[in-house]
């Protein structure tokens, strides 16, 4: 099958795709379809690496950090700091350990409260920042060794956070993956009544093929290649437009949030330049079954 | 060459032909008659197998037409050459790919020469650029003839070739279907133009069948 349709493309038979007219609603249809689709496609594409790529960044930089919160009577604090600081440094699988200073919880705070927080009058825990080493750490042993040093404090190793990460990232990753899978199934769907709807209109000339002698596949070589090369042409051109439109769309500094990384990044580029390859291959299957179909029917 | 052996086709309704028995020849002349809806077109459809019996069995060039795939079928049309009353064409394509279209379907090439003699044999020599839709009715009957016999067929079913016709473009239509007989080619011509069997009659021994109650019979010399 995939010998005919290299076949069919790179040594055609120039008689038989002159046989059928070029003219018709279904050229541009498909032309558009596939062009349509493949622009979706790219997005589709493009959002599900961005997806990717986001599970991966949320969970690299939440799963090698720790919060410790010491949340003491004001005279207990600075000794209970020390103390976890204490035990922080003797534990293995702790890289570096480093209280924040006020200003860096202020700065931490200052999106929801304001810069001109007054955060001595508030009880505002301390928070000490952990770094892991590659190796990791006991979680529950550091956490009774923490109870029995500084009773306030409490270690947050943000399971909690990147689990929904993960989780959310990865139903977009799937969400788009599906999409693409719809958008191609109604590429093939498209296509298949565009090439049922050529083979409708051209019953005559399907007719006197058939009475001078022409065999199925010969006929159906002269709608699948037209069909075929329909569908790559006009691939080509909704997945230029929507690589364009992936380039121009602001740069990830620039946009922040969610939509920081959507789009391709170094070999990913290639991937919707395989597009129009797959719409060229949807094409010739879905055509060459129509055409067997409908011929079939004919005597 | 063509054998029917009591065959009968029926469209889902009752028989429109019924045990019908019969060889056509190599090299014979036939003339096929009966009113209009006698079944004159369908036995022709049976003998290049657009249709295929109801009952009994069809043998083209010892091959029963049921036992035949559909490449098979396509293989064997290419030794018959069929001409319509209202013979169709590739419109957007010129006359001499119209001509040539049973060559190029079969992925043989057509001689430019070839042609050209074909083309001049039917009167078309002027015509090999035109378009299909601009030829008139005794053109595309011609035309279709040179396309009918262009692969070099056995034989040569014409269903009235000459319904659209005028009798001066009817009698050069069938000294065209008598030369390609004398050339050897089987010939059967479906028809109610009795003039045009008489005209016939006179220059090849042509035997005349006609439709009748649903079977095929020998037409007497009441012709």
């Amino acid at each position: 099958m995939i010998r005919a349709l290299l076949a069919d493309l790179f040594k055609p038979d120039r008689h038989a795709a002159r046989v059928v007219p070029r003219a018709g609603h279904t050229a541009w249809l498909t032309s558009f379809t596939a062009a349509a689709m493949t622009f979706l496609a790219v997005f589709a594409l493009a959002l599900s690496l961005a997806a990717g790529r986001l599970a991966e960044r949320w969970s690299a930089a939440l799963a090698h950090t720790a919060t410790v919160r010491i949340a003491a009577p004001a005279d207990q604090v600075e000794i209970q700091t020390r103390a976890v600081l204490g035990v922080l440094a003797t534990t293995p699988g702790i890289a570096a350990a480093r209280a924040l200073s006020d200003a860096d919880q202020r700065a931490l705070l200052a999106p929801w409260f304001g810069p001109d927080l007054p955060l001595e009058a508030l009880p505002i825990p301390r928070l000490i920042e952990v770094t892991e080493d590659p190796v990791g750490y006991d979680s529950e042993g550091l956490r009774q060794r923490l109870a029995a040093e500084a009773p306030g404090a409490v270690l947050d190793d943000h399971t909690r956070w990147r689990r929904p990460l993960a989780v959310a990232a990865g139903r977009l990753r799937l969400l788009a993956a599906v999409s693409i899978a719809l958008i191609l199934t109604t590429m093939a769907a498209m296509i298949t009544l565009a090439a049922n709807a050529a083979l409708a209109a051209n019953g005559q000339v399907i007719r006197v093929l058939r009475l001078v002698g022409a065999r199925d596949v010969y006929i159906a070589r002269a709608f699948v290649r037209r069909f075929t090369l329909r569908a790559l042409a006009g691939s080509a051109v909704g997945a230029a437009a929507g690589m364009l439109g992936v380039a121009l769309l602001p740069a990830a500094d620039a946009a922040g949030g969610f939509l920081t990384g959507l789009g391709f990044q170094g070999a990913d580029w290639v991937l919707p330049l395989l597009l129009p390859v797959l719409a060229a291959v949807i094409a010739f299957f879905a055509t060459r079954l129509a055409a067997f179909r409908k011929l079939k029917e004919l005597t | 060459m063509i054998a029917f052996d009591n065959v009968a086709h029926s469209y889902g309704g009752g028989e429109l032909l019924s045990e019908v028995t019969l060889r056509l020849a190599p090299g014979s002349f036939h003339f096929l008659t009966g009113p209009s809806g006698a079944g004159k077109s369908t036995f022709l459809k049976l003998c290049y197998a657009e249709l295929l019996p109801t009952a009994g069995r069809v043998t083209l060039f010892d091959r029963e037409v049921r036992s035949l795939a559909r490449d098979d079928v396509a293989r064997m049309r290419r030794r018959i050459g069929v001409v319509h009353q209202d013979c169709q064409f590739l419109d957007h394509l010129p006359l001499a790919a119209n001509v040539t279209l049973p060559l190029l379907v079969s992925g043989r090439a057509a001689g430019a020469q070839d042609l050209a003699d074909l083309l001049g044999w039917v009167g078309l020599g002027q015509l090999a650029a035109a378009l299909p839709p601009s030829l008139s009715g005794g053109e595309r009957q011609r035309a279709a003839l040179a396309r009918a016999v262009i692969m070099g067929p056995d034989v040569i079913l014409a269903d009235e070739p000459t319904g659209n016709l005028d009798w001066e473009m009817s009698l050069r239509l069938l000294t065209l279907l008598v030369e390609l007989n004398k050339m050897g080619k089987t010939i059967v011509v479906a028809t109610h133009d009795l003039n045009l069997i008489r005209s016939a009659k006179a220059q090849v021994a042509a035997r005349v069948l006609r439709i009748k109650n649903r079977r095929i019979q020998l037409a007497g010399a009441d012709l």
